[in-house]
């Protein structure tokens, strides 16, 4: 059955309380997720307070600020910080964001901080995407097109052509999205999940591409493609305002005008 | 399931590769909700105007082509769509092999069942009274 309890290995118990600087006044406790893979203990949560005076405006200056300061052992993924490149996908505050465009003021209270959700965790922040990276693979993101490309020139495709591509080419692959998916949770193993979906009908939605109908022939399937129930989840949390769910929605339109 | 730990992980993406259905399963389940809007739309209010007449007049109702025709339709469409559903919450939900193809199997069966029974009892009306 799907799984609605956590393992007896992964409940979450409190760890340490790391106090704010004295003389600090506007204080803010992050509670993050914290599990090693090596001491053979359960995950826990540490609570790391910090002087917000002296710290970033966003979620991921925090993190930073305690890897630096506090905590070295902390482990996350981060590199641009300015949301372009999608490593710091993580859970803030209850929804998947990244924790670079994610302000600190934005959330009420204490700062809950754990991984992508139901992914398998590496160390702390870290979740293991090498299946959803193997998804991605799979639907082949590249342009694929037997006539060879003009010699003298690119393969052309009209404004109208090309405006079909916008909300889909700025997807960076954070997978805030498939890592929110219920669907995506319990049959992640078949069901290809929001992110990937999107990717593949980015390449789908693209005129110069001349595989549709093999891409389509490979959705084509009641898990790749159909476990979308339209739980929307995807369109919500998508930290660059895109909106997977409609792509899945067109692909399964194309499904239907081939029949 | 089988340990698959040591396949790479495009070998477990691909699995068995796709099934290439899926899309007939889909258009059912939206076709049979279209349908089903007015038909039961039309069976409900029906019934509500019946309420409180004589066995007579009901089984005289069901005597008319229309009435017996789209209340079969309906029976069909409920089944079909019933079906439909329950089986995506079994391939959601449950993870155990067996015991999804069992529930699979049994959901088809019951929805099948229920279908022939309602619809002979519709037909048994109209032909009989």
């Amino acid at each position: 059955m799907a799984e609605f309890a956590l393992p007896k290995n992964s409940k979450v118990g409190t760890g340490k309380t790391y106090p704010a600087p004295a003389g600090a006044k506007r204080v803010k406790a992050f509670k993050i997720y914290r599990w090693n893979p090596d001491d053979g203990q359960n995950p826990r949560t540490d609570t790391y307070e910090i002087d917000l005076d002296a710290c970033g405006p966003m979620v991921l200056d925090a993190l930073i600020k305690i890897k630096n300061e506090v905590d070295t052992t902390l482990t996350f993924r981060r590199s641009c910080r300015e949301g372009i490149c999608g490593s710091c996908a993580m859970n803030i505050d209850g929804k998947n964001t990244l924790a670079c465009l994610k302000a600190i003021d934005e959330i009420k209270g204490d700062a809950k901080v754990s991984p992508l959700p139901h992914m398998e965790v590496v160390k702390d922040l870290v979740p293991d995407l090498n299946q959803i990276y193997a998804q991605y693979r799979m639907v082949e993101p590249w342009l694929k097109s037997d006539s060879p490309p003009p010699p003298d020139r690119e393969r052309r495709q009209s404004v109208e052509e090309r405006a079909k591509l916008d909300g889909l080419w700025e997807c960076i692959l954070c997978f805030c999205c498939s890592t929110s998916c219920p669907s995506y949770w319990w049959n992640g193993d078949r069901y290809l999940g929001p992110a990937v979906l999107l990717q593949a009908y980015r390449w789908l939605a693209d005129s110069r591409d001349e595989h549709t109908g093999q891409r389509l022939d490979q959705l084509d399937d009641p898990f790749r493609l159909y476990r979308c129930h339209t739980i929307m989840n995807c369109t919500n949390t998508c930290p660059k305002g895109l909106n997977p769910a409609k792509a899945i929605g067109e692909i399964k339109q194309m499904m239907v005008a081939r029949r | 399931m089988a340990d698959t730990r040591l396949r790479t992980p495009l070998g477990r993406a691909l699995g068995l590769g796709s099934a290439k259905e899926g899309v007939s399963h889909w258009w059912a389940q939206r076709i049979t909700a279209v349908a089903l809007v007015p038909l039961l739309l039309w069976f409900v209010i029906s019934l509500i105007s019946l309420t409180g007449a004589d066995r007579a007049v009901v089984v005289a109702w069901f005597h008319m082509p229309f009435p017996a025709i789209a209340t079969v339709l309906m029976l069909f469409a409920v089944f079909y769509h019933m079906s439909l559903g329950i089986q995506v919450v079994i391939e959601d939900y449950v993870h155990t092999e067996w015991l999804k193809i069992s529930v699979l199997v049994l959901n088809k069966l019951v929805a099948f069942a229920l279908g022939a029974a309602g619809i002979f009892a519709v037909l048994r009306i109209a032909f009989q009274g």
